[in-house]
């Protein structure tokens, strides 16, 4: 007996587990500061920076200008920086007004149930239904385009997605006994959606809202190189690759590679922060 | 007041199979009825249904002498057999017990409520803690009756005890009809003026008088 018992041992691991949990966190942590830094500098560069200097047009890239010079000899640095600033502002813009749009009418749905639900699911299909880019080009251009037509077109057509995850969620927590027992406690449908159900969806709201961002900046940039976005004499990343188009031929690579890699990079991270979010959210597979 | 079930039959939609037949059921006010069945007899069914949580296939519930109100405080209260699922885990204790209104702080310290419990999760209480919260949120001057659903099966005999002392002596004071669902004879036998038995010689009938002292003398 008395051997049996010594046998029985608690198992010992190490004392700092160095699970995919804390890869998440410490990717998540990187990305977010060089996010930040992007915008911090791109809030910091003044606007005469962006200097014409007709000595050193389309410099290749060297130490002094990393990323070349364009036509006038605007230093791409800082042309880039200026243009992600612009784009990441679009970005997270686009992303929590999607988010809102898709919080209010995710809850609302279920909530209200019966013919409100029903035109929030048909609203959800046709939208997924019809393709993304055509829809932000015509809402652009009957916006007359610039920075309120970009917005509405994404928003308009991203809140879809994070509306379904957050309607399936709260579907679930309607059946919930503690919301039933909360009816029959007397409480509003409005106490329900804000005090049961809507704790439940943060954890979706967040990881939504943040991968909406890079679709966001993709659309607007997209957008903006065919010419219906922002206008040519904004500093934004579309206006920069559709300006390069014109050199690339004559070998100006550096015009558009740098850029264009650059705001692909950018929304690479916000999607990898969104994904790792998601991770360390979903416990099981935390400490896998 | 009377809390009365009409030829309750009901059975859950994606299956054809009835669980409660006919069913014919009352309780008046101040009265403690015990309802004994088997596990799987459609006790908790039946609870809900009495609570209207659940509508029946066919049949009524009516409560006779009290206006019907959709909204607002429901007069009949089900206290749920698993009160981990009774109660919002993204909820403090003290959000969770304060929801349908403060209970008074004697009633707080009967039920063996601690203070230190207050700033907790549900997680990080024990079931029977818990049901203790999810007992005292019903005892409400607006409730007319209680179903208590199991509510005592999974703890030790001195909880068991105080918790049903603190309900019993509430519903005297407030005139409340209690239906105490069970599989626990002993328990029934000890709490209620009357027992109705879900089990029977025709399985899911309740045949409302089988008086108390005939159902179990092994307590
Ligand atoms: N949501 C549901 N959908 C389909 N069938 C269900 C559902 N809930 C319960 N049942 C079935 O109904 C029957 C009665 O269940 P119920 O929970 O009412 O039993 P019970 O008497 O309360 O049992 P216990 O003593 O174990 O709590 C069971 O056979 C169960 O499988
Ligand atoms: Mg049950």
């Amino acid at each position: 007996m008395m051997e049996q018992v010594e046998r029985i041992q608690v198992p010992q691991g190490p004392l700092f587990k160095f699970g995919v949990r804390e890869k998440a966190i410490i990717a998540i942590g990187l990305f977010a500061t060089v996010f930040i830094v992007i915008l911090i500098a791109g809030s910091l560069i003044p606007e005469d920076s962006l200097d014409v200097d007709l000595y050193n047009i389309f410099a290749s890239p060297s130490l002094a200008h990393p990323f070349g010079t364009d036509w006038v000899g605007t230093d791409m640095l800082l042309r880039t920086i200026t243009g992600l600033y612009l784009s990441m502002k679009i970005g997270i813009f686009c992303a929590v007004t999607s988010a809102i749009i898709a919080v209010l009418l995710g809850i609302a749905g279920p909530i209200f149930g019966g013919k409100i639900d029903y035109v929030i699911s048909w609203l959800v299909d046709l939208v997924l239904s019809v393709p993304h880019t055509l829809v932000i080009i015509l809402v652009s251009i009957a916006c007359g385009g610039g920075l309120t037509g970009i917005v509405i077109g994404v928003t308009v057509t991203h809140w879809t997605s994070l509306t379904r995850v957050i309607r399936a969620e709260v579907m679930q927590v309607k059946e919930m006994e503690y919301t039933k027992i909360s009816r029959k406690f007397g409480k509003s449908k409005l106490f329900i959606a804000r005090e049961h159900v809507f704790p439940h969806v943060i954890p979706q709201l967040v990881v939504g809202t943040v991968l909406i961002f890079p679709h966001a900046i993709l659309h607007e940039a997209s957008i903006t190189f065919l010419g219906f976005g922002l206008p040519p004499h904004e500093p934004a990343i579309g206006v920069i690759l559709s300006e390069s188009m014109k050199y690339l031929t004559s070998g100006k690579w550096w015009l558009a590679f740098f850029p264009g890699a650059s705001l692909v990079l950018v929304s690479m991270m916000v999607e990898n922060i969104g994904r790792n979010i998601e991770k360390i959210i979903n416990q099981k597979t935390a400490y896998m | 007041m009377r809390l009365r079930a009409e030829e309750i039959s009901f059975k859950y939609n994606n299956n054809d199979k009835y669980i409660l037949e006919d069913i014919d059921f009352s309780i008046e006010s101040g009265e403690v009825v015990g309802l004994l069945a088997p596990s799987g007899y459609g006790k908790t069914t039946l609870a809900k249904i009495l609570a209207g949580y659940e509508k029946p296939t066919s049949g009524q519930v009516v409560l006779e002498g009290c206006e019907s109100r959709n909204n607002g405080y429901a007069p009949v209260q089900l206290i749920f057999q698993h009160p981990e699922k009774a109660v919002n885990p993204k909820w403090k204790m003290r959000k969770i017990l304060s929801e349908a209104g403060m209970p008074p702080q004697e009633l707080i310290d009967a039920m063996g409520i601690k203070e230190s419990w207050m700033d907790r999760w549900p997680t990080e209480l024990s079931g029977g803690e818990l049901q203790r919260f999810c007992c005292i949120r019903v005892l409400s001057e607006q409730t007319k009756f209680i179903i208590a659903d199991e509510m005592t099966t999974m703890l030790d005999a001195i909880t068991q005890a105080q918790i049903w002392n603190v309900v019993l002596t509430y519903a005297k004071k407030h005139n409340i009809g209690v239906v105490v669902i069970s599989h626990d004879a002993c328990l029934i036998n000890k709490v209620c003026d009357r027992v109705v038995s879900l089990t029977g010689d025709k399985r899911d009938v309740i045949s409302p008088h089988i008086e108390t002292n005939q159902i179990s003398a092994s307590c």
